[in-house]
Order: structure tokens, then sequence, then C-alpha cells
């Protein structure tokens, strides 16, 4: 499902003396459908911005990520566009959203760009907010002004909204207590047992070992450059 | 899938100087597309060139016109052009008033445009446009208000009503945010970023704002001195910024 191949990057910093930066180095791995593999390694090695290059967020240099076939290196930003509406989620660590929008709209958006009825797509928002218990009396508020944990799993709910058959989670239990990071897990354990390939970044290390089966060190392709 | 909008090498030359160089792109139905650059980078140029409010010194506008296909709207004839503005097309100004009709009531600058694609019953026409007030969230009580009694906020409110109610398939869009205060502001992206997913617009929206850019665009083009120096996914443009002005101009933004 998620495919890649000697993938490697460089940060240019045209206006810091044109430094050039070396982050990532010819990295190859494949992640199956109902497979979950951790990326690991010390903090600057690469795992954000390994992830961040699979999403078509940083751009790569050399190499091919293929996502269901679709190599998104080479892809138009219509179809990678149009793969992250589908296909492909991520659950980034920071919530992103047009001030004023109501927290049930922002998790049903997703399912709304699918197709999904407006009544069905806000059905399943209340679900999922329900499930990693975010008060009723704040769906109808926008979640700028909520705290830390409740913005992440809003960030959550909205992650998971859609059954992307693959996804990207950045420190999905990270700042949630017992209960909340059980829920999520449990999700992510759905998503597995439905056939999603998915891509995690986790420093709980009991998390990890729950709902991984592989661990990929990211640390071995950037030797040496890690400061 | 036919592109709604081709543009094809649009060059405009101010006598020695140049407006915009060379300009080349596709936009997809439904997609929205943000053009950033410092003052005079020939964002705004490029734009009126687009809209056909400028005549390019060369190159192609193609849209897809509902009748006919794709056509060139810099060769097809003025009364053709003026038809698709007034129909297919919209155009947002920067300052409400160059939009409006500043003498007429909020009612008749949106009934105006009605009118001007054949509606005819009056009753009709008021409906639609107290419709349409409502849902740029101006007050039923103020349609018959004149826009010179509103706010800069519920005018910019009212050019966008004005520009809608005939159902557009694309909208041009010139700085919509800039001069508002940011809460006016967020309060006229939501309504965009509502109107893009409900009525399936596209849009070209030229800005120098980069939040307003990550917020409503699905794709960017960065211009430098006429010139398109950097284009891609609005977040990959803005977190990995490649050419050497895109990445002063990101590493430029204030914090809040």
């Amino acid at each position: 499902m998620i495919e890649l191949r000697n993938v490697s990057k460089t940060f240019t910093l045209h206006n810091q003396g044109s430094a050039v930066i070396e982050v990532i180095n010819d990295v190859s791995l494949s992640v199956a459908a109902g497979e979950c593999i951790a990326l690991t390694g010390a903090s600057g090695a690469g795992k954000s911005t390994l992830m961040r290059m699979i999403y078509g967020n940083y751009m790569t240099q050399g190499g091919e990520i293929r996502i269901n076939g679709t190599d998104i290196v080479a892809a138009e930003p219509r179809a990678v566009i149009g793969l992250r509406r589908d296909t492909l989620g991520y659950v980034s660590q920071f919530l992103r959203v047009v001030p004023r929008v109501p927290t049930l709209e922002v998790v049903a958006e997703p399912l709304r760009a699918v197709g999904v009825s407006a009544g069905d797509a806000e059905a399943r928002a209340k679900e999922l907010l329900a499930q990693l218990n975010i008060p009723e009396r704040l769906w109808s508020l926008s979640p700028t002004t909520f705290s830390g944990g409740e913005q992440q799993r809003v960030n959550i709910a909205r992650g998971f909204a859609h059954t992307y058959p693959a996804m990207l989670l950045d420190e999905p239990t990270a700042s949630l207590d017992a209960k909340n990071r059980e829920v999520v897990l449990t999700l992510i354990e759905e998503a597995k047992a439905r056939g999603a390939a998915i891509i995690g970044i986790f420093h709980d290390e009991a998390a990890r070992d729950r709902v991984c089966d592989r661990q990929i060190d990211v640390g071995q392709y950037t030797k040496g450059m890690a400061a | 899938m036919t592109p709604l909008l081709s543009v094809d090498g649009i060059t405009k030359r101010y006598g020695s100087h140049i407006g915009c160089a060379d300009v080349s792109f596709d936009l997809y139905p439904g997609e929205v597309m943000g053009i950033v650059g410092e003052s005079g980078s020939g964002k705004s140029t490029l734009l009126n060139c687009m809209a056909g409010h400028l005549a390019p010194d060369a190159g192609q506008v193609v849209f897809d016109t509902r009748a006919d296909g794709p056509r060139d709207t810099v060769t097809m004839s003025e009364p053709e052009r003026r038809m698709l503005s007034r129909t297919d097309w919209a155009f947002v100004h920067q300052h409400a008033r160059d939009g409006l009709r500043m003498g007429v009531s909020a009612g008749g600058n949106v009934g105006e445009r009605l009118m001007a694609v054949g509606e005819r019953n009056y009753g009709d026409i008021r409906d639609k446009a107290v419709d349409w007030l409502g849902r740029v969230e101006i007050a039923a009580d103020r349609v018959d208000d004149r826009p010179t009694t509103f706010s800069g906020g519920m005018q910019q409110r009212l050019q966008i009503a004005r520009n809608l109610v005939t159902g557009p398939r694309l909208v041009f869009m010139d700085e919509p945010t800039g001069g508002l205060d940011v809460s006016v502001q967020a309060r006229l992206l939501d309504l965009v970023r509502g109107l893009v997913r409900d009525m399936g617009l596209s849009a070209i929206i030229v800005t120098h704002d980069l939040a307003v850019v990550r917020l409503l665009a699905d794709r960017l083009m960065v211009m430098k001195s006429g010139h398109v120096v950097e284009t891609g996914l609005t977040d990959q443009v803005l977190d990995d910024p490649q050419h050497a002005y895109s990445q002063l101009l990101v590493s430029s933004v204030l914090q809040v």
C-alpha cells in the first residue's frame, strides 16, 4: 500500500549562505494493508521529515514514494490532492482550522469531501467526538480556543472520520490521559483490522509495542547527519 | 478532465517594464489557486489579464464555456467576454466600493446582476437578494439601505453576494481580506470556504497574506518581478519552499 524506494531529501537554505543539509539518504520500505510500522530514532533523526515527505508536504529530491500505486514524488498537485482526500490520511501534531468553524463541522469535513451526505457525516463526527470524550457542549464551538489535549483529540477524530486505506500518525497519543490514549489505540487497532496501512511515530513505547508490527530506525539512514 | 481555465504564456508589459511574463497554468473545477508575492510582483496585473480587465501582450486564457467548450477569452469579442463576466465569472475587488454601486440599495446591488442575466420578476429578484444577504450574514432589514451605510466588512460581504448570486463557476479575488480587521477576515474566510465547497466553485485568489492562502488555496503560485518562481501544493510551498525568494517570503512572516 505504501512503498518507498531509494528516497532521499536535502534542504537548501538559499538565504543562509546556501547551506545544503542532507537529512534522509536512501530509504526503502514498504507497508502492507493491515500493517502498522513505527518510525523510531533520536530527536532530529528525520522521523517527521520522512512522514511529511510521504504526505507530499515536503519535496523529495530522489527516489519514489508510491501510495496505492501513485508516485507522490512525481504526481501533479491535483493528483496529490485527490490522494489525500480519498486514500491517504494524516494526523499531525497540531490542529489547523479556519477560525469560527464549529468542531462538529471540522470533524465531518473529510467525509463531506468524499461525498458523504451532511447527515451521515455529522452522525459519524458525533460518534467519534463522544468516543474521544469531547463534551457535547463544545461541539458547536470552534476548537481554536480548546485546550491542547482537546485540540489533539479533535484532530484525531477528524483524522479517523474517513476510513483511509493508508494513514500517517505523528505522535497520536502525545498529551493524552490514560483513558483517551486507550480510545486512540483502539481506533488504530480498528483501522488495522479493516486493512489500513499505517506509519506512525510514537514516543510512547508501550503504545508502540501494542499497535506496531515492525519498527524502522530512521537514524540508520541519517547516520552522521543528525546533529 | 478538461481544465476550467487554461492559461498559456500570459505576458503584459508596461512600456519597457514587465508586468507579468510568460505565466502558464491549468485550473480544474473545484480548485482554489492562490497567487502570492510582494507588492509590485505582478499578481494583480496577471489577475486582471485573466479576468479580461487588461489586454495581455501575448498568451491565451482558455475558459471552458458552458455552450461552446474551451474558448480563448483574450481573442473573443468584447460582448462575449462581457457576457462571461456577468454569468460564469465573478470578480471580487480589494476595495468593495470598486465592485459595488454605492448609490444603489444593497438589494439593488444583488438584484442588478440577476437582471443582467434576464430575470425580470421583481418579487423573485428581491427574494433571491434577501436570501443571498442572509448567506453572507447581512440582516434582511438592511436590504433597502445603501452600502455607504455599511461597515467595510459588510461591504465586502455584499460584494461577494452580488458576485455569486448568478452562480458563477470561476471567481477572481484580489486581496479579498485586505484592509479588514482580523475578526472580520476570519468571518470572510469561513464564508468563502463554505461557498467554494457548497457551490463547487473554482477560485483564483491574489493576496500577500500567507495565512489566508494556507486556509483557502489548494495550490499556490509565488511571483517575483513579474515571473512565477515557484508553484505547487499550498502546504508544500509554505512548509518546504524551494526557491530563494519563497524561502525569504515564508521566513519573513511574523509569528503571533
